[in-house]
């Protein structure tokens, strides 16, 4: 589903990425940990889209396309989903109308039929529900004031209703308490399966215990170092990024 | 990243509804001098009081010069280069319904996207088209009638209501108030006349479009609107015009009355040819619109959604005479490609606890400068006066311009002021956001910058701010930043 070989890429002369390579099969569910400043955010960046980067060499296949060639939103359209870690504030739109907007959107481009504003609002329902969120959440200036957790329950939101095929969470758990970080996971979970592929990108482990991944990477200073099982993840939080570069 | 060359490359969009359409019309040969002013007299049959008060504006306008303040630039205006006069060629009496216009005007509205059939049955608004100069269909008159209400053009009114006319006509705006009205008074060609009586809320929303059509033709609406006590009224205006070459001169005038207890909600779609990307031959639009709560409790509301034109000049304000009377200004004004726009309010109170709210958004892209200007004065007696304004700018891009001058003269220790200003650019981050959502670029845009509106948009009447987000959306077409 997803290739990337010998990925580089750069911002202004800066090299950050230097040779990534990273199979993900449908379905599976890969977490990409790492210090501070490896590369982590950048590569979620890149595989969403975001011009800022300079890709310098290597390639990302999805769906047998090239990735990168494609506009943000042609990739949202194909089912690529990137959850922020810093969701964006758009003052004066309601959540509801970019809920709407979004769900639509990616629905035309799949030739599926515009949700009415009833079934539309039939569904938001559900996933709040899912998400434990409020309706009032509906009626708020998308991301205008929302709290740290709020924010990320919210990206989750987004995420379940635009079902995409593969989604990159981008430390979704960083400024999450424990109760949301149980919820923004179970989430998660709950569109883990068939041929939907994940991709979590954390600095912690404690969003791993509640999504297990199939696979762990450990990315530093642009290079994916070790990749491994679970194990991989409660070793790495036992000895520290530092323990598993000297080993 | 985002260069400002894209930039430009995505503002660059050729006007949409440029197209001129060929309608067999009666235009006068460029030139203005009292003979001319006869002849606009004559061919409207209008009563003598009303030629004199022409020539009298005339030779006030004589004396005046144009005014050189605001932060616009442009070449001087050659007023004898412009023509005076233009009228589609009637058939008969005038059209009694729409079977009778002329079909090709229809077409015109048509493919502006607003046919007259379908937005009388569907919104049940009363169309005064005003196409150029002459209004050629007026409709629902009959219901309006019903009610007591008299919607009509301006020339009409000067015959079928002469008392009512000649009694408010420049009473709000005096012939000499400035350079543009002294000259609409003198050439003054069409425009709505509006009455509605004691005690009636106007039974539906009253809207006129506006076209600018002729060729290097001058085009001086004239517009009177009088609220009897205790009445409502909610007036639409919108205006498109067909692309050319020549910069054209707009120099409409605008009244409202309020009596006691009556409300006038005065709304605008502006939408003129903004000229090319270097301006040449956009529409000058010098506008003088202002309204006079003359009553206790009366209550004026200006709405605008400014798109169009090379240069905008233009101050709704409110005279605030009655005590408790309420003056409302919502603005939301946008200048891209080398578009300028100086606009604003003016809020005057002079009755006791008037108070007032300004709500201006201004969007600059491209090369475009846009300025807000605004005055509040509170005169002596106009206690526990308040005033609350904002001005907000969203800027495009890094070539355009954002200016606010706010002028505040408070002569009322007791009266209360507020100003609230912010200065925002559309961020990089909020439109990936927004793409990654499965929005293009465009329609994040779209959404950012309506998110920025909202407080304006929300003011408009339903079907009107449906159209103004569409027009925002045509307007900003490829203006992504």
């Amino acid at each position: 589903m997803l290739t990337i070989q010998n990925l580089h890429a750069r911002v202004g002369e800066t090299p950050i990425l230097k040779g990534i390579n990273l199979e993900v099969k449908a379905g599976e569910v890969h977490a990409i940990m790492g210090p501070n400043g490896s590369g982590k955010s950048t590569l979620s960046s890149i595989l969403a889209g975001r011009d800022e980067y300079e890709v310098t060499e290597g390639s990302v296949t999805y769906q047998d396309e090239n990735l990168l060639a494609l506009e943000p939103e042609e990739r949202a359209w194909r089912g690529v989903f990137l959850s922020f870690q810093y969701p964006v504030e758009i003052p004066g739109v309601k959540n509801i109308y970019l809920l709407k907007a979004a769900v639509n959107a990616v629905r035309t481009h799949r030739g599926l039929p515009e949700l009415k504003a009833g079934e539309f609002l039939r569904l938001v329902r559900e996933k709040l529900k899912v998400m434990q969120m409020d309706e009032a959440f509906l009626h708020r200036n998308v991301n205008e004031g929302f709290s740290g957790g709020e924010k990320k329950r919210n990206e989750i939101l987004q995420m379940q209703l635009l079902e995409p095929t593969l989604a990159i969470l981008d430390e979704t758990d960083s400024g999450l308490d424990v109760d949301a970080l149980r919820i923004v996971g179970e989430g998660v979970n709950l569109l883990r399966g068939g041929d939907r592929s994940i991709i979590l990108v954390t600095h912690y482990q404690r969003l791993l215990d509640i999504i297990k991944p199939d696979y762990v990477h450990v990315l530093a200073d642009g290079e994916i170092k070790l990749s491994g099982d679970f194990s991989l993840a409660q070793r790495l939080e036992k000895e520290g990024y530092e323990g598993i570069r000297a080993a | 990243m985002r260069t400002d060359q894209d930039l430009d490359q995505l503002v660059d969009q050729e006007y949409k509804y440029g197209f001129v359409t060929d309608i067999d019309s009666d235009t006068f040969p460029p030139g203005l001098d009292e003979s001319v002013i006869r002849a606009i007299s004559a061919k409207k049959n209008e009563p003598e009081w009303l030629l004199e008060w022409r020539l009298k504006a005339y030779q006030i306008w004589l004396t005046m010069t144009p005014p050189n303040w605001a932060h616009v630039a442009y070449p001087p205006i050659d007023f004898q280069s412009i023509s005076y006069f233009s009228a589609p060629r009637k058939k008969g009496d005038g059209p009694q319904s729409l079977d009778e216009v002329d079909p090709e005007l229809i077409e015109v509205y048509n493919k502006l996207g607003i046919p007259l059939e379908e937005q009388m049955m569907l919104a049940g608004v009363a169309v005064d088209a005003v196409f150029d100069s002459v209004s050629v269909v007026t409709t629902f008159k009959d219901k309006l009638l019903e009610a007591g209400v008299v919607f009509c053009p301006l020339s009409e009114a000067v015959h079928s209501h002469p008392e009512l006319v000649k009694a408010h006509l420049g009473t709000i705006i005096p012939q000499q108030d400035n350079y543009y009205a002294a000259l609409n008074s003198a050439v003054f060609s069409d425009g709505s006349f509006v009455y509605i009586p004691k005690g009636v809320r106007c039974p539906m929303e009253l809207s006129t479009y506006f076209r600018i059509n002729q060729q290097n033709t001058g085009q001086f609406e004239r517009t009177l609107i009088i609220a009897e006590e205790g009445s409502y009224v909610s007036y639409l205006e919108g205006c498109t015009a067909p692309q050319r070459d020549e910069n054209q001169l707009h120099a409409a005038v605008v009244e409202l009355v309020a009596m006691a207890d009556a409300e006038i909600k005065y709304s605008t779609v502006q939408n003129w040819f903004a000229g090319d990307d270097n301006g040449k031959g956009g529409i000058y639009n010098f506008v003088t619109k202002r309204g006079e709560c003359r009553g206790d409790r009366s209550k004026i509301s200006w709405t605008q959604l400014e798109t169009g034109s090379a240069i905008t000049w233009k101050y709704p304000s409110c005279i605030l005479k009655g005590a408790d009377s309420i003056g409302e200004f919502y603005s939301v004004a946008v200048a891209g490609k080398k578009q300028q726009a100086d606009t604003g309010t003016k809020m005057i109170h002079i009755g006791p606890r008037t108070r007032s709210t300004i709500i201006s958004k201004g969007i600059s892209t491209n090369r475009g400068q846009n300025a807000y200007r605004g005055l509040v004065k509170i005169l002596p007696g106009a206690t526990d006066a308040r005033n609350f304004t904002q001005c907000d700018s969203l800027l495009i891009g890094d070539q355009c311009g954002a200016h606010t001058f706010p002028y505040v003269e408070v002569q009322e220790p007791s009266a209360q002021l507020e100003h609230e200003a912010t200065t925002s650019k559309v961020s990089d981050d909020q439109l990936f956001y927004l793409r990654t959502r499965g929005m293009t670029e465009e329609d994040a845009l779209n959404m950012v910058v309506n998110g920025f509106c909202k407080d304006v948009f929300q003011k408009l009447p339903m079907e009107f701010a449906v159209e103004a987000e569409a027009l925002l959306g045509i307007t900003l077409e490829g203006a992504v930043g």
